[in-house]
């Protein structure tokens, strides 16, 4: 469980970037989450901005107000007092219904074969053979069958990265697009490296797409009663579970969306990161029954 | 009453100074990329200094006043038209009911902040009228102007009137080759020693993939990184790093080609390794390059940037007192 110190560098004149840990680990998330929210609490004169990431953290600063070398050392500082007391978590599951395999992104990732390293499969027949799944229904299983964790969120307005909650060897992998595509549609499931993401908006992407979500999670208009407090739904530490779902349930859920009704089954839980760790596995199946629990 | 777009130039966009505190759900701290200018555009005309201005990208729009205005004009060489005649520059003037306001061709720099007394009176969305393109929010309806479109103005403010100029010396300067100071750090030390020594050494272009997101570089050496076993997560190509948040100003290098340094439309994360940070004092600098100007990568170190960044902030002070009046 030791991540060795964190790495400290200025961000020019304005910002602190620390790495924590160079690979990915729910260890390295947690340390961030925690000295963020400490961070937050302290309501240090002339921070501006606190993001936490995946596996580090930055914080912008006004210089004028807190002298960077002196913030520095409150960090460094921070970090040191950290205790295991930190890695637990009030956070949210929340099920995210799924189109895999839908007619918009395969469209999509049809008119982009010539950037991709396997240009006669999809991206999800892909992503299926390179994790040795036997097919697409059984990655369609894995993908959808553990939770993951909103490990950081940005990109553009209100995308979530999302980490599955597996021991390592279990994790899917998948590169990224040769070159980016210059469109993926709003909502896509996309995965790059070890992250999942759902795409808030549509755009410019580089990441495998699997599917496509129903449920809207960035809305300026705020139509959605989940989005009715602030328009971006996602905060670092959400939990997410996949729901995989048909066409006919797609076409009501975007109905819903559309007329301002749908809605998302989100319930509260206690995460222990120690208890998950032990196994996870069973840990899962306890998250599972908060879900769909009363 | 309003100003009615004819035609809505290249790139035109409501700003103000932007929004901050939502970095870390991934919306940037838009606003004008230019700050000072548009500071300068509103001393001008006696509005606050935050007002919300039009940001005009290379090509200038072409406006129909439904009501008097006070405007003033500054940053880029974009010269105002009233009617069809040519207008002073970094200087407040009326216009009158009925009057199309447009632009000379661009002859230097590359944004021009056109404020009216008043300011553009756009809902503020998160604390700011400044347009965020990508999330489809703030500024006109969160997009560019189109030719059709009613912007509202403000109530002028008691300074309001027009022959207010800015003296030569606190006009923005324009270059087509120039100095920006960077910060190394981040992801520096994944380069090798050869490529961070070219990095400052080369004279780099702006490609035109330039714009509020971020300004992309080329023509320098490709930069190599030092060996290593990728780390879990990070992804295979060696620029890659698990996905971290992206400082205003990062300069990320896909693939090692062309570095892109990111402005106030900036991408807030992803997983290309920054190898340094352009200092805040030239951000502006960024804003008025076009493609196919020249810049060279200065090595600066924190005592250097703050020092820039007071020298930087002693001008907007010289600004402010000239035109307080």
């Amino acid at each position: 469980m030791s991540l060795g110190p964190a790495r400290y560098s200025f961000g020019g004149d304005e910002h602190i970037f620390v790495e924590l840990s160079e690979e990915m680990s729910l260890e390295a998330f947690f340390k961030g989450m925690a000295i963020t929210n400490a961070v937050k609490r302290l309501a240090i004169p002339g921070v501006t901005e606190i993001c936490p990431a995946n596996a580090s953290y930055q914080i912008r600063f006004k210089p004028e107000v807190v002298k960077p070398a002196d913030l520095m050392r409150m960090l460094q500082a921070l970090e040191a007092v950290m205790g295991d007391s930190e890695l637990e978590l009030e956070t949210r599951i929340i099920e995210v219904p799924v189109l895999y395999g839908d007619p918009w992104t395969t469209e999509t990732l049809m008119r982009f074969r010539e950037r991709h390293q396997d240009p006669k499969s999809t991206d999800i027949q892909y992503a299926a053979r390179v994790n040795h799944y036997a097919s697409v229904d059984e990655f369609v299983k894995a993908h959808s069958g553990s939770p993951w964790f909103v490990s950081m969120v940005g990109f553009v307005a209100g995308l979530p990265f999302l980490f599955q909650m597996v021991e390592r060897e279990r994790q899917i992998e998948v590169p990224k697009y040769l070159r980016p595509r210059t469109d993926t549609p709003k909502l896509t499931i996309g995965h790059g490296g070890c992250f999942s993401c759902v795409y808030s908006v549509r755009g410019a992407g580089g990441y495998q797409m699997f599917g496509i979500t129903p449920a809207p999670i960035f809305d300026p208009a705020q139509r959605v009663p989940y989005l009715k407090d602030f328009m971006v739904f996602f905060r670092p530490g959400d939990i997410v579970k996949f729901k995989p779902i048909d066409r006919a349930q797609y076409d009501r859920d975007v109905a819903a969306a559309e007329a301002g009704t749908f809605d998302l089954r989100i319930r509260p839980v206690r995460f222990s990161l120690r208890r998950f760790l032990v196994n996870p596995t069973a840990y899962n199946h306890g998250l599972e029954e908060v879900l769909h629990g009363n | 009453m309003a100003i009615e777009v004819l035609k809505p130039g290249l790139a035109t966009t409501v700003q103000d100074a932007g929004r901050e505190g939502y970095y870390h759900l991934g919306i940037p701290l838009s606003g004008a990329l230019d700050q000072y200018s548009f500071r300068a555009a509103n001393l001008l005309v006696g509005n606050d200094e935050n007002a919300a201005v039009l940001e005009c990208t290379l090509l200038g729009p072409e406006l129909a006043f439904q009501q008097e205005a006070i405007v003033a004009v500054a940053g880029a060489d974009l010269q105002p038209k009233l009617n069809g005649a040519p207008m002073p520059a970094h200087e407040s003037f009326p216009v009158k009911k009925g009057d199309v306001l447009s632009f000379a061709f661009l002859k230097a720099g590359a944004r021009a902040y056109l404020a009216v007394a008043g300011g553009i009176d756009v809902p503020v969305v998160l604390g700011s009228r400044s347009t965020y393109g990508l999330g489809a929010f703030g500024g006109f309806t969160g997009r560019g102007l189109k030719p059709g479109d009613l912007l509202p103005v403000g109530k002028p403010g008691p300074g309001a009137r027009g022959g207010r100029s800015l003296a030569a010396a606190l006009r923005p300067v324009l270059r087509r080759e120039v100095e920006l100071r960077v910060m190394p750090g981040l992801y520096y030390h994944r380069i090798t020693e050869q490529s961070a020594r070219d990095f400052f050494e080369d004279v780099w272009s702006v490609a035109p993939e330039a714009d509020r997101i971020g300004y992309r570089y080329r023509h320098g050496r490709p930069l190599r990184w030092k060996e290593r076993k990728q780390p879990f997560g990070a992804g295979s190509d060696p620029s890659n790093i698990v996905d971290a948040g992206y400082p205003f100003g990062s300069i990320q290098v896909p693939g090692g080609l062309e570095p892109i340094v990111l402005h106030r439309d900036a991408v807030s994360g992803g997983g290309y390794a920054m190898i340094g940070t352009v200092i805040s004092a030239d951000m502006d600098v960024i804003a008025q390059m076009q493609p196919n100007n020249k810049a060279r990568f200065v090595s600066v170190d924190m005592e250097q940037a703050l020092q820039a960044r007071a020298d930087y902030r002693a001008r907007t002070d010289a600004l402010r007192a000239a035109l307080s009046s």
